[in-house]
């Protein structure tokens, strides 16, 4: 009990830390544990969006931008300390990158009047702006990914899937649950064959998952993989010689880090995509010139234009174009949490807008709604080609299936306004 | 000075057992109450509810259940992650089955279920000991979360399979959910971390807690001078479930509010709790509340130091953090086998014996 006392007195340094006029965008970050290998390049490329920012154009909008990192190492209570911690410095928007933590942060950041952003993970069915005022998961989300895969398969197919057998090997979480219904009702549209293979976290063990893909000799493999599990995984596939064009992972499990360890026997490993791949944008001339460059960038600043990477300076970009919008709508600069939530809201990304920042074809484009937080749910395909070492882009931004995800979306939001009471956001 | 039996009479056998038989100590005991009770609730805001307080109260009643089986009893477990996971789901069943009766209620019984399922996982402790219990413990603990992710009844087949503690009052103040106040929801855990480290610590005084206490010196000897190993272990087992499950129950509905079975109650924090209860100091409810706190402070405390005081990357500081822990724990096993709680002994006796140690 007398440690007590000893913590009272890290409070008072603590409020004692300055408050100045910035806009602070909290990176819950995970550079260590089994996740790091797409948390570490993630926050790189998150920080040094908003460095180049403050460095090129002195922040946004005449404020300067602030990053403040927070160690989660994807683990649920370091996100609730991080949450906690961050959220009284003026925090503009969370972007926690764990499903898990996003999960618990919905309920306290509406409260809190804080928007998150949960790009292409988080609660899928906060896509419906009308049920989570505060939640917002466009470009995609996990059931346009699950929609994606299948369409590709089906484009493969002539379009006919009927008595294939498919397989979804996913993390054992709310992450890699989460599509298992739409694949599902996919199943039962397209007439294919679904098998679920669980994957326990982190996911190094994985041997019998594969030496049933072995037995029951699927025609394709989807994947809802993260971090260490994503690696073993196509090392394993490479080992039973399972055909890598038919082994598609979802975009968490489609960076070079992945695919790499297993060497040439992982060419042809498929990944959907949200974010154009490589480094040749003019943005990245002037991230070179005055983040890299200068010594300003995030961790070891060896990430340039790896997938994840890309993904976080993409996740910048659309906040600070949200912070751009806010900023227009109540003309004031510094603007609150509340406010960015407006901006999110408004957000319109059109292919002028990418190409005038320096990043043309960079993403899908996509319009927020208060009706619609997910955007469009445009997704892509790349393809690992082992011998350049990189992955190809090899159908560019699709629509998925929205006649099947929509119903599924109304009915799990449904479900959560009547658990919790909500009252309509938008009227 | 202080600390000194001297001008200290007892005049009744009731005080003469008292738990705190010395005046300072007694007075000490007070005052912490005192300022937990009236003045921190008065104080507190989220962060430190969130990030310190509740993570401590809530650690502290799960090391006091398994300082009671393995410190007390001498019953190895590491099942104290899935025992804290069937307190989380009984509470999730329980507040989404019967939506207006009181919290505590709810976790009491979350309580109650823990307890028997943890005797079920308890009966082979009458036929295997040491390594072997801790390795059917084990199974417990992975049965458990196996348990909880594969039967969507548990998690009320919901898509994600994640459990989200909706909103709950107690005496029409908000326990659970994002709009509860930092007080409330301190106070809650305050109450049942009082509750059952006076329960614990009183158990362990009497009969029952003596009993345990036999079996874990020397089961044979019990046995002979009368000691029902049967009802003993069980016992044990149950008593120690019923606090583990009381703090999964506050863990899952107070504390995080959302949670991923194989995430929140893996493996990682069945040794979690060992760890506190080992640096802690195994058999004593002081022992649990030192490791408890050492345990949730000593991250909180590198990071502010490392990461907002010095600007040290936020990886390195997460690197650091395992590394002494790790190393704390190879310390306290060489140099102080009996953890914190023996320090503070060791430091009660100079005190007694101050300015003239002989």
């Amino acid at each position: 009990m007398n440690y007590k006392l000893g913590t009272w007195a890290v409070a008072g340094l603590m409020a004692a830390s300055p408050v100045m006029a910035d806009l602070v965008f909290p990176s819950l970050s995970y550079r260590t544990g089994p996740y790091a290998a797409g948390g570490i390049p993630f926050a790189d490329g998150y920080a040094d969006y908003f460095t180049l920012l403050n460095e090129r154009d002195g922040g946004i909008g005449g404020v300067m931008t602030r990053v403040l990192e927070c160690e989660t190492g994807y683990n649920t209570e370091k996100g609730v300390e991080c949450y906690e911690s961050t959220k009284g410095e003026g925090a503009l928007v969370y972007q926690p990158l764990s499903t898990g933590i996003t999960y618990q942060l919905i309920p306290k950041a509406t409260a809190d009047d804080i928007p998150i952003h949960s790009m292409g993970y988080g609660r899928t069915s906060a896509a419906n702006g009308d049920v989570f005022s505060h939640v917002f998961n466009y470009p995609a989300n996990y059931w346009n990914g699950a929609s994606a895969a299948i369409n590709h398969i089906l484009d493969e197919n002539g379009g006919d899937i009927s008595g294939k057998k498919i397989a979804l090997v996913y993390h054992n979480s709310a992450y890699g649950k989460e599509p298992i219904r739409t694949l599902e009702k996919l199943s039962e549209k397209h007439g294919f064959e679904l098998s679920l293979l669980a994957v326990d976290h982190p996911g190094q063990e994985q041997k019998s998952q594969w030496l049933q893909i072995r037995r029951e000799k699927p025609d394709n493999v989807i994947m809802y993989g993260w971090g260490v599990m994503n690696q073993v995984a196509v090392q394993e596939a490479a080992n039973i010689r399972f055909p890598m064009e038919n082994f598609i992972g979802i975009w968490w499990s489609g960076a070079e880090i992945d695919v790499q360890p297993a060497g040439d026997k992982a060419n042809g490993y498929k990944a959907l995509a949200l974010t154009a791949v490589g480094d040749d944008f003019p943005l990245y001339d002037e991230l070179r010139q005055y983040v890299v460059d200068t010594g300003k960038a995030a961790g070891a600043g060896d990430q340039l234009g790896t997938v994840p990477y890309n993904r976080g300076i993409y996740a910048a970009m659309l906040a600070a174009e949200a912070v751009k919008v806010a900023q227009k709508m109540h003309g004031t600069d510094d603007i609150t949490s509340g406010q960015m939530r407006d901006g999110m809201e408004n957000l319109v990304i059109t292919e002028e807008l990418m190409t005038e920042l320096g990043l043309p074809n960079f993403g899908p484009t996509f319009s927020v709604s208060c009706q619609n937080h997910g955007g469009e749910g445009l997704v892509a395909v790349t393809q690992w080609d082992a011998a350049a070492g990189e992955f190809v882009t090899i159908s560019d931004f699709a629509p998925t299936d929205m006649d099947v995800i929509q119903p599924l979306i109304d009915e799990d939001s449904a479900a959560y306004k009547a658990e919790n009471n909500i009252e309509s956001n938008c009227n | 000075m202080f600390y000194r039996e001297a001008g200290d009479f007892s005049t009744t056998y009731p005080q003469d057992s008292q738990t705190f038989p010395i005046k300072f100590d007694r007075w000490r005991y007070y005052v912490v109450l005192f300022i937990a009770v009236v003045v921190i609730p008065f104080m507190i805001n989220d962060y430190w509810v969130n990030s310190i307080f509740m993570p401590f109260l809530i650690y502290a009643i799960a090391a006091i259940g398994l300082n009671i089986l393995v410190g007390y009893c001498g019953q190895v477990s590491l099942g104290t992650g899935g025992f804290m996971a069937v307190g989380a789901y009984a509470c999730y069943k329980l507040m989404t089955g019967f939506p207006e009766v009181s919290m505590f209620i709810h976790v009491l019984l979350a309580g109650g279920i823990t307890a028997m399922v943890g005797v079920l996982f308890g009966l082979p402790s009458l036929r295997i000991k040491g390594f072997y219990l801790a390795v059917a413990t084990l199974a417990a603990q992975f049965f458990l979360v196996w348990l909880f992710n594969k039967v969507s009844w548990f998690y009320n087949y919901s898509a994600s399979g994640q459990i989200n503690a909706p909103e709950r009052d107690t005496f029409g103040i908000l326990i659970t959910g994002p709009n509860t106040e930092a007080w409330a929801t301190y106070m809650f855990c305050l109450i049942f971390t009082i509750f059952s480290a006076v329960v614990a610590r009183n158990l362990t005084r009497g009969s029952v807690g003596r009993q345990w206490m036999a079996i874990r010196d020397m089961d044979i000897a019990a046995e002979i001078i009368g000691v029902n190993p049967l009802k003993a272990k069980l016992t044990a087992f149950a008593v120690s479930s019923f606090f583990v499950g009381i703090s999964g129950a506050l863990f899952f509905a107070v504390y995080l509010g959302a949670v991923e079975v194989g995430e929140a109650f893996g493996i990682t924090k069945s040794f979690l709790v060992l760890f506190m209860i080992i640096i802690g100091g195994l058999g004593s409810i002081f022992g649990s509340f030192a490791g408890a706190a050492f345990l949730v402070l000593l991250p909180v405390a590198l990071k502010v130091i490392g990461v907002d005081w010095l600007g040290w990357p936020t990886d390195i500081v997460a690197h650091l953090n395992l590394v002494i822990v790790g190393g704390l724990i190879v310390v306290f096993l060489i140099a102080e086998p009996h953890g914190l709680a023996q320090l503070w002994r060791v430091a009660k006796e100079k005190l007694r014996l101050w300015p003239f140690p002989h």
